[in-house]
């Protein structure tokens, strides 16, 4: 057991304009559906506000902003995922979350060095699973604060 | 692992258990016949050997039972009370000290204890202390030796008496020049038997065949004869120097053992007759009874709490639609319970002042030395209790209090006596509850504050005219020295700085809800009395909604609310303001603040919510109030810091968050 945990990567698997993204599934905390969120003025525009996540004010950030995707109304697939990293709780808008995959971890290859989109600073690697191109995120430069220019 | 959990409780409660024995102890001394005292040193001996077993400190086990029996002994008479017992006894404690000591410092509270344990147990069974010398003691020993008595020896005994049979301790002894010990005994044994029938012997029979005594023993002998006749009868063995018959009383010697046997019963009883100092120290020790909890899961408790006070609301929204009374008196019930219910979640997360005292004392004694003044710090009210989050903030506005006092308020040591006062200055840190407050007053007997001095620093610095100075009252004198840019003392010194403190003072007080005021009498020293609210994590806000977006402004900052026509904005220096109340107050939308996103209402008349900070005041255009509100103030978290006018946030009764203004950021 202890050999298939460390050669595989157990990734939640969501959309996000048409493409298919992994996130490791211990970062995951829950996937909730839309809720009221609330504005926070003065924050970047892709952090789409507050919102109550059972008692704790839980900061969301739009995907599709952070990318520099053009934005989309919400459907009824849209879901936050709601991520526990570095003592930070947050969560992530995006387009669908449907799957829970195990992607072997030799298999995972960096970020193409020419992609040409703007996004390519969130990409820690890629991976090919049963015809499906999946994108590793890099949570790490999604959270970057010195990318938060607060308006004072 | 678990048990460490306990060893802060069980060390705390050790400490207490030792110094009520050492204050018992020091009034039985004075007092050797009172027996209420030596059960309340039985009593704190028996739970420190309950809590030192559970434990595992075995040591300390030992020696506060052998401690316990010897107690048990003088509490039912077996053993009277002496001077040089109760020193043993003190021995003891004190060796019990230092193996709590010893686990204080991490170690297992171990000691030899043996030799200790060994008189102890000496005492207990009546053995002369080493040191004792008194032959008043001599039969007093005798009887206690006999004391050792089992419970089927007791019934005989006791059967014996019903028969008509007396019972006798006969102490019989031998000439010091009698060559067969073991032969004698045995003759005297002989007669015995034919008179009667021994119980017990001491020593045991075994030993006195094998010689194994110095010249006497003493037995537990149930016969029909006469104490004069059997003396007679035992006279006759040869080498016998004198007997002693003794009328053996069986409830008077067997309650020892018996005591044994029923310890726990006795312990029972005791709990029943309570006098009122037991119920004192008893109390003591419920009220120290602590577990240690991590604030986040408290933090938990209270978010899971406020899930459901937001249900609650929903319930009673419900229950009033559908108009069921069963269904309302049920919500009714849950009401009332959640309320008392965020009472005890609130007080859970309350902790003593002390956290924040305790580092004061050696910060004092540095900085007097550094300053080469005499200054002697009292504290009162360590033991105030207040939230867990009001604690965190409020040490720096103390420190610069502190220094502040020591620093301009209390004089040198010299200038204190040419001013006819003592040498040592005074400085008085008091916490207390009031109400829905906490106070923390700052005193010291210096040179308190000066007006003229700080009325002309502060109108060289252009904070007062010079026309208005005399109308100031004191109050608003002494305000003034928390003014930003304010300075009194001739020299600039590391330890308050260059005037930068007590307006910073001021600031974190007052964004912490409370205020501070300043009282001072020239000559006779100042007080700086901080008030503070109980807690932080409830505060009291006006609701108020500017387009979809609803805002809470903090009770604590609001001064009142107004309607104002627009005819009566003004405009001053390209900012709107109004005259409030013959002052000049600027205004500001929270919707250009907060870029509200909507159309901005062509109405005639705004709504103005008047905040202050300090002196100051601004008015803030929303455009409705919703009304007060008690709610639960939530950071933002970790990821969003530091965004401008926003404290906080706030979950309201339908589940949204709510954002809290920082009006303090407002009013600039």
């Amino acid at each position: 057991m202890v050999e298939v945990t460390e050669a595989y990567l157990k990734a939640i698997i969501f959309q996000l304009n048409d493409e298919e993204y992994a996130m490791p599934v211990e970062l995951v905390g829950s996937i909730e559906r839309m809720m009221h969120v609330t504005r926070i003025p003065g924050a970047p525009d892709f952090v789409k506000g507050v919102l109550n996540l059972r008692g704790v004010v839980t900061p969301i950030l739009d995907l599709r902003k952070r990318f520099g995707f053009e934005e989309k109304a919400y459907t009824d697939s849209t879901r936050t995922i709601i991520i526990h990293y570095n003592q930070i709780n947050i969560g992530l808008i995006v387009d669908a979350a449907y799957d829970v995959v195990d992607i072997p971890k030799d298999r995972i290859e960096a970020a193409p060095e020419v992609i040409g989109g703007m996004h390519i600073d969130y990409i820690s690697g890629v991976t090919k699973h049963e015809d499906r191109l999946l994108i590793l995120l890099d949570i790490d430069k999604i959270l970057e604060t010195s990318n938060l220019n607060i308006i004072e | 692992m678990e048990m460490n959990e306990y060893l802060d409780v069980f060390i705390e409660e050790s400490k207490e258990h030792i110094q009520a024995l050492n204050d018992h102890l020091l009034k039985l001394e004075s007092n050797l016949g009172d027996l209420g005292l030596v059960n309340e040193i039985f009593r704190s001996a028996h739970t420190l050997k309950g809590m030192s077993a559970t434990m595992g400190f075995t040591d300390l086990a030992d020696l506060t039972h052998k401690m316990e029996n010897v107690l048990d002994a003088i509490r039912n008479d077996n053993i009277s009370l002496t001077p040089i017992i109760i020193d043993i006894i003190f021995q003891a404690v004190d060796a019990l000290e230092s193996m709590v000591v010893d686990i204080i410092n991490g170690g297992e509270g171990k000691k030899d204890v043996t030799e200790l344990v060994a008189i102890l147990q000496g005492v207990e069974q009546g053995e002369e202390v080493p040191t004792e010398q008194s032959v008043l003691e001599q039969p007093n020993r005798i009887t206690t030796q006999s004391a050792r008595l089992d419970e089927f020896e007791l019934a005989v005994l006791n059967q014996s008496k019903e028969n008509g049979f007396n019972n006798y301790q006969v102490n019989v002894q031998l000439q010091k020049t009698c060559l067969l010990k073991a032969a004698r005994v045995y003759m005297v044994f002989e007669i015995f038997d034919q008179i009667g029938e021994v119980i017990k012997s001491m020593p045991t029979v075994t030993e006195l065949e094998d010689e194994n005594f110095e010249y006497d023993f003493t037995v537990i002998l149930v016969t029909k004869d006469s104490p004069t006749e059997i003396e007679k009868k035992i006279l006759k063995v040869s080498e016998v120097d004198h007997v002693l018959v003794e009328p053996f009383e069986v409830n008077y010697a067997g309650l020892e053992e018996e005591a044994n046997i029923e310890h726990i019963e006795t312990a029972q009883t005791l709990a029943v007759d309570i006098d009122a100092s037991e119920e004192e120290t008893k109390k003591k020790s419920f009220s120290s009874k602590t577990i240690r909890v991590n604030i986040n899961r408290l933090d938990a408790l209270m978010n899971l709490f406020e899930e459901l006070v937001i249900d609650r609301g929903r319930l009673e929204q419900i229950s009033s639609q559908l108009k069921n009374s069963d269904l309302q008196e049920t919500v009714e019930h849950m009401t009332r319970i959640s309320g008392d219910l965020q009472n005890i979640i609130l007080n859970m997360r309350m902790v003593p002042i002390d956290q924040v005292f305790n580092r004061f004392p050696r910060m004092v004694r540095q900085l007097a030395k550094d300053l080469n003044k005499k200054i002697n710090l009292e504290v009162v009210g360590a033991e105030t209790e207040l939230d867990r989050t009001v604690i965190d903030e409020i040490g720096d506005p103390l420190v610069h209090l502190i220094r502040n006092a020591l620093d301009h308020g209390i004089e040198t040591a010299e200038e204190r006596s040419k001013s006819g006062k003592v040498e040592e200055g005074t400085l008085k840190l008091n916490a207390y509850h009031s109400g829905n407050s906490v106070f923390i007053e700052i005193t010291d007997d210096g040179a308190g504050i000066d007006r003229q001095k700080v009325l002309q620093k502060a109108i060289s610095n252009g904070i007062v005219k010079e026309e208005d100075a005399d109308t100031f009252t004191d109050q608003q004198v002494f305000q003034l020295i928390m003014e930003s840019g304010f300075s009194t003392a001739d020299k600039i010194s590391d330890i308050s700085g260059r005037g930068v403190g007590l307006d910073v003072v001021r600031n974190k007080i007052e964004a912490l809800g409370g205020t501070i005021t300043i009282h001072s009498v020239a000559g006779e020293g100042s007080t700086f009395l901080i008030q503070l609210p109980l807690t932080l994590s409830i505060i009291s806000v006006m609701l108020t909604e500017v387009q979809q977006e609803k805002y809470a402004i903090p009770l604590s900052s609001i001064l009142e609310t107004a309607i104002v026509h627009k005819k009566d904005i003004m405009r001053a220096h390209n900012q709107q303001v109004i005259d409030f109340r013959g002052k000049v107050v600027p205004l500001v939308s929270l919707k250009d603040i907060f870029q509200v996103p909507g159309e901005l209402p062509n109405d005639e008349y705004f709504s103005v919510v008047i905040i202050k900070q300090g002196e100051k005041m601004a008015g803030l255009i929303v455009d409705t109030f919703i009304g007060q509100q008690e709610v639960v103030l939530k950071s933002l978290g970790n990821y969003l810091t530091d965004i401008f006018a926003i404290s906080g946030a706030t979950i309201l009764g339908d589940g949204q968050v709510a954002l809290i203004v920082d009006t303090n950021a407002l009013i600039k």
